[in-house]
């Protein structure tokens, strides 16, 4: 199991990766973390001619809150997140979030913005990116372009992202002073891809929920927020009953996956408890 | 089958190799620097065996190229024994029959050691989920989890020590 | 024993451990001599086709490539184009042996079709990548019961069926038992096959003659003399003319007891091409080219009368085989001597059929056909005591083989015809033991008020009995070298269990207990015959051959310090190093001066000893099995919403003789369970119906994690055997027998308000959740 040769790339600037993709084009791949590339590769399931090493650019290891958003770079690694970024509840969500991805070694070198590009449907970043709105910043020699979270990944392992462009950061946007967020996966063992997970967020206004997001990954091809849920909840009082409910309608609009060992039964009928237990996650979250 | 120039440093010793780009760092360090007690389990980040440390960090080195890994500080479980001394998490190793085969023992010492080091009592849970990372085929991981709680003790006893000797 | 043991039984630390926690173990692949060549197979995709021509033209031209080899260019080197290995059998009517590179026709993926030599692993890959084989894809058959149905696709062309072999077992008139029962209950079962999945796959170097003319071969194996055996066979070489070594082994689990394709491939290519070629098999060849062990089709019917008593027991046995015969039909017999074992079971009979399947070829994975006994025999007592209404563990204190009938005959015969014997034990006392550490009496009071707050617990048991050192015997020579230091040498075989240090304490208990001063070389293929590891042998049949040879050693060191002291060797004693006069420690003579005048001096009798030097080496031979049993209690959550099932608590009473060292005989126990708790709740080697593996990384073949494992609480009870000198039984896989009916047991108990039932194993949380979905639609 050892990649086929390929060229390596290590550029010092965003200027030179982007003109290394521009430059060679599809068979070109950017390696960030590695965590899924790399075995990928091993594997021989992926072919590329060069890599660009992405690891050396200093404009690209940073993250800060610039207004109301989280500006994650694109090298910023999954460890980063094990303490809270920012003193808000969404530093706290990312922070609870990031103990279900895989294992400590692979998330001191994986990174956020790389499981974005890789979109794997169980990848709890899409899901939180997608579910809170996120906007991906993608840069080639054109210029700059923002793209929302949700247009970004279009299937399975599938992204809107051109062959010449870099992610280059993607902003997060805060979750406000009365947001309530709770995450819930289910895998077999820990570290274990989501076989299925929910993201709820809402904010509490006067006893009532508002702005209610709810987010399914590992169900759908794709993470993705489910609408039929979050019209169950929107303006009622949080309540067990009610999540119940919400569950069942994610059940009953869910377009669930099937692979060798997972039903896209058992997947639909999983959502409905992911998202049960996400809410009462949520819930019982103290702001 | 082209190669290029690779510096690396492990145990605080350069090495200058030339492999080719594809080469993991896994391979690296066993195949051109020639130490041969990192193993490779799975190559494909999944059991943990290569585990190694780079810039004080442990990862996956069957998920990193060498070429990745220029002038990083790389750790391997030949550099935890010092001046003849073994590390207090070797000794707890042996103490607690935290090995059987031993093929994936230096991926769970090098994936231990920061804990260790930090003499940390992890709750049970927590440190259970960190030594998930790694898979042992042999132990039921019983007595890895007892020799890693044992050896942040002693550490943290060594380093208590260590203080009162120099003050 | 000489008095109070000093070193035998005690815990001390292994004398392995130092090199491998530094880094400096020598595994196969640390092997790195200079000009070594990498080897890698181009093998099958499909599970099955056949194909006329390998095109190597593209491959040939790749960087770094020097050789691609077929069958074609190794038939010639050889005297036999299939490694013939299995143990023979009259029941077996179909031949089917693995070619050491497949001839004409695949017959599962991942066979070995043809070999790129390379001047590295990488390279020999990419070539891999282009060779071209002409396969035509023919019909697969992968499930056992399907391959046995008439108009099944063959697993190989030519066969006009998949019916390898077909026997049975039989005692008691069971038709007469059934027709007096006041019971009956009757079940089928599915029990899936798994993966060995050693953290280090299998390997071979091999190293063309130089001057000596000796190939050297080293191999990740656990029968080196095994590999030595067909290595002269096929490559038509004396014994003097091959080297076999064993390296430190990463594990090995029974799979590497096969000797294998690659291995004989990789030898005959080494002398072909004069070069040194290593092979290290990568972790996806693991799942697709080691063999596997599991599957099992059973249908069976157990008679009982009123008060639970076992009247009779019976039924059928379908065994799946695998696509070759890659050791024979010991685990279905296996599987069927083990059924009745710890039991009174008045009259038995089980019709075995052997199905070939176009899928890995089945030999042995740690409990070799006992797990899957264990699980049917003790799911029909759950099931005989739900329809009886009497307590699960009742109902097995009632039939379990008492105490007062050891040595117990049983009516049964062991694949070499000798009479099964369960030798010695108290078998419903380990079980009151375990149901005690357990908490199970008052157990229905935690599950009565977890389930009124909606959690479903359960508690569950299961007995085994496991047949240890299998005989006849094994080598080990004790001498005591001119260094003063002890050499133990052996053809046991060292895979991770610790057999130098549990040969070491035998022998230094006769030898003045300095384990530091006592090096073990194990897996000895030039001057110890025997056979290496596997079948929980080692510590039977090798310990007694160490615990003679090292009592021989020791009669020799006292004559010859008699001499030499000038006094009675019985007011001689052996303290560390030296032969001292009794209370008198000035009078001594080290180990050193004693070795050297034991080898005489020209001109002078030898100093009391009839052969010259301190050497001994024995082979003690055992025919009987020494019979380990235990019980295992495990307690489960069950989330009946996902259905994942949380282990909460897994106790472990047992009794495996006098212990050599009870800290490595809890670390055999803990990992037995730990391999049984993968077969009970996550490990599944998945083939689709076409033969296609679907589970191929350890991602998708799932192994159990620390976080995954609860605390295992053992108990010990020691009950010597009477077979050997030193009491002792093996335990190597004593802990995965009953780990998976144990967890299977409380999974249905916690589910038992629901009427759940489980009869396969692993239980997925996707297969249990949709039984518990079934179960809410039926209330």
């Amino acid at each position: 199991m050892k990649p086929a040769p390929f060229v390596l790339h290590k550029p010092g600037t965003i200027a030179e990766a982007v003109a290394h993709l521009a430059q060679i084009g599809d068979d070109c791949l950017v390696l960030a973390g590695g965590q899924s590339l790399v075995p990928m590769m091993a594997l021989r399931v992926a072919y590329p001619s060069d890599l660009v090493d992405i690891n050396g650019i200093e404009a690209l290891r940073g993250i800060s809150v610039e207004g109301d958003k989280l500006v994650i770079g694109a090298t910023v690694r999954h460890a980063r997140f094990y303490d809270p970024v920012e003193p808000g509840p969404l530093g706290k969500l990312l922070s609870g979030v990031v103990s279900h991805i895989a294992h400590h070694p692979i998330r001191e070198r994986g990174t956020f913005c790389g499981s974005l590009a890789h979109a794997d449907p169980a990848s709890e970043w899409c899901l939180v990116a997608v579910t809170l709105g996120a906007k991906l910043k993608l840069v080639s020699q054109n210029g700059e372009r923002l793209v929302a979270a949700d247009d970004f990944i279009d299937g399975a392992m599938s992204t809107t992202r051109e062959p010449d462009e870099l992610l280059m950061e993607a902003r997060l946007p805060l979750l406000g002073g009365s947001a309530r967020a709770g995450f819930y996966e289910f895998n077999r063992r820990a570290g274990d891809f989501a076989i299925g997970m929910a993201l709820a967020a809402y904010d509490e206004v006067d006893g009532v929920m508002r702005n209610v997001r709810i987010g399914l990954g590992g169900i759908e091809d794709r993470a993705a927020r489910n609408a039929a849920a979050e019209a169950v909840l929107e303006g009622k009082a949080p309540a067990e009953a009610l999540f119940a409910d919400a569950g069942r309608a994610a059940a009953g609009s869910v377009d669930p996956m099937e692979d060798a060992t997972t039903s896209a039964d058992y997947r639909r009928d999983l959502s409905s408890v992911c998202v049960e237990r996400a809410l009462a996650a949520a819930a019982s979250a103290t702001k | 089958m082209e190669r290029h120039p690779l510096n690396l440093t492990i145990n605080g010793t350069p090495y200058a190799v030339e492999t080719e780009f594809r080469k993991t760092l896994a391979d690296t360090i066993r195949e051109d620097c020639g130490l041969t007690g990192t193993h490779v389990g799975c190559e494909h980040g999944v059991c943990g065996a290569c585990t190694v440390i780079v810039d004080g960090k442990a990862v996956r080195s069957c998920l990193m190229f060498g070429h990745q890994a220029e002038g990083m500080e790389i750790e391997t479980v030949e550099g935890l024994e010092q001046d003849g001394v073994l590390h207090v998490l070797q000794e707890a190793f042996m103490d607690h029959h935290a090995l059987q085969c031993g093929y994936c023992t230096p991926g769970f010492l090098m994936l231990a050691k920061g804990v260790v080091e930090r003499g940390e009592d992890l709750p049970e849970e927590e440190l259970r989920h960190l030594l998930s990372s790694n898979l042992c085929r042999c132990t039921g991981y019983q007595n890895i989890i007892a020799a890693v709680r044992a050896a942040i003790v002693a550490f943290r006893e060594k380093a208590a020590g260590g203080v009162e000797q120099t003050a | 024993m000489n008095g109070e043991p000093k070193i035998f039984g005690r815990s001390v630390r292994r004398l392995e451990d130092r090199a491998l926690v530094s880094g400096k173990g020598r595994f196969l692949d640390d092997l790195q001599p200079s000009g070594c060549l990498s080897v890698a197979f181009a093998r099958s995709p499909y599970a099955h086709a056949s194909f006329t021509t390998i095109d190597a033209e593209a491959a040939l031209a790749m960087p770094g490539v020097v050789a691609v080899l077929t069958h074609a260019d190794l038939s010639p080197l050889m005297r036999d184009d299939r490694l013939v290995v299995g143990l023979p059998s009259k029941a077996i009517t179909l031949q089917v042996d693995r070619p050491v590179l497949a001839i004409d026709e695949v017959v599962h993926v991942g066979e070995p079709v043809a070999m790129i030599v390379a001047e590295s692993r990488a390279a020999a890959e990419d070539a891999a990548d282009v060779l071209d084989i002409d396969y035509e894809p023919l019909d697969a058959v992968s499930d056992c019961r399907a391959a046995l149905e008439p108009g099944s696709a063959t697993v190989h062309r030519g066969h006009d069926h998949n019916c390898l072999a077909t026997f049975d077992f039989a005692f008691g008139d069971v038709d007469h038992a059934f027709s007096q029962a006041t019971h009956r209950v009757s079940r089928s079962f599915e029990v899936h096959r798994g993966a060995a999945v050693s953290m280090e796959g299998r390997g071979v170097l091999a190293v063309p003659p130089d001057l000596d003319g000796v190939l050297s071969v080293w191999s990740s194996t656990q029968t080196p003399q095994a590999l030595k055996k067909q290595l002269c066979q096929m490559l038509g070489r004396e014994a003097g003319e091959v080297k076999v070594s064993m390296p430190d082994l990463g594990g090995g689990f029974g799979p590497k007891l096969v000797t294998y394709p690659e291995e004989i491939a990789v030898a005959a290519a080494a002398l072909h091409l004069g070069k040194p070629l290593k092979w290290v098999e990568d972790r996806r060849e693991h799942f697709v080219a080691t063999t596997q062990e599991r599957d099992q089709a059973w249908d069976m019917e157990m008679a009982l009368d009123a008060d639970g008593a076992i009247l009779g027991l019976r039924g059928t046995l379908i065994h799946d085989h695998g696509a070759y015969t890659a050791r024979g039909l010991n685990i279905p017999y296996g599987s069927g001597v083990t059924v009745p074992l710890p039991y009174d079971v008045g009259a038995y009979r089980l019709d075995v059929t052997v199905a070939l399947t176009n899928k890995v070829p089945v030999a042995p994975l740690r409990g070799a056909g006992q797990p899957q006994a264990a699980f049917v025999m003790e799911r029909m007592l759950d099931a005989a005591a739900d329809v009886i209404g009497l307590d699960r563990a009742e109902i097995r204190s009632r039939n379990l083989v008492r105490a007062e009938q050891m040595p117990c005959v049983k009516p049964l015969k062991l694949r070499g015809g000798t009479n099964v014997i369960l030798d010695s034990g108290d078998y419903p006392a380990t079980q009151a033991v375990a149901l005690e550490k357990a908490g199970w009496h008052d157990f229905a009071a935690r599950q009565r008020a977890a389930l009124a707050e909606g959690r479903y617990l359960g508690i569950g048991l299961a007995n085994y009995v496991e047949g240890t050192g299998r005989g006849p015997y094994e080598t080990v020579a004790v001498e005591v070298q001119r260094t003063g230091r002890i050499l133990v040498t052996t053809g046991a075989a060292a895979m991770g269990q610790g057999t130098e240090t549990m040969l070491a304490q035998i022998v230094a208990e006769q030898l003045g207990g300095d384990m530091s001063n006592i090096v073990v070389r194990t897996g000895d293929t030039s001057g110890s015959l025997g056979f290496g590891g596997f079948n929980s042998r080692q510590t039977v049949v090798a310990g007694a051959s160490a615990q003679k040879a090292a009592c021989i050693v020791r009669e020799k060191l006292l004559t010859v310090a008699a001499e030499m002291i000038e006094a009675d060797p019985r007011d001689l004693e052996i303290v560390d190093n030296v032969v001292a006069l009794k209370g008198v420690r000035d009078r001594y003579v080290t180990f050193s001066a004693l070795a050297d005048a034991a080898l005489g001096l020209p001109g002078f009798p030898l100093p009391g000893i009839e052969r010259p030097g301190l050497m001994a080496s024995e082979q003690v031979l055992i025919n009987d099995m020494a019979y380990s049993n235990g019980t295992a209690v495990a307690e489960v959550e069950v989330d009946a919403r996902t259905g994942q099932v949380h282990l909460k608590n897994f106790v472990l009473a047992h009794d495996c003789g006098r212990m050599v060292n009870p800290k490595l005989v809890d670390g055999q126990i803990i990992g037995g369970i730990a391999h049984g708790i993968g077969n009970a709740l996550y490990e599944q080697m998945i083939f689709d119906a076409d033969g296609q593996p679907l589970t191929m990384t350890l991602a998708d073949y799932l192994l159990v994690s620390a976080a995954e494992m609860p605390r295992i609480d053992i108990h010990h009870t020691e009950s010597p055997s009477p077979l050997n000198e030193l009491g002792v039984k093996g335990v190597g896989e004593s802990g995965v027998i009953p780990t998976v009916p144990a967890i299977a047991s409380a999974v249905e108990n916690a589910l038992a308000p629901l009427g759940v039932r489980i009869a396969s194993a692993p239980i997925s949380p996707q297969a249990l959740r949709n039984a518990i979905r079934e179960a809410e639609a039926r209330t």
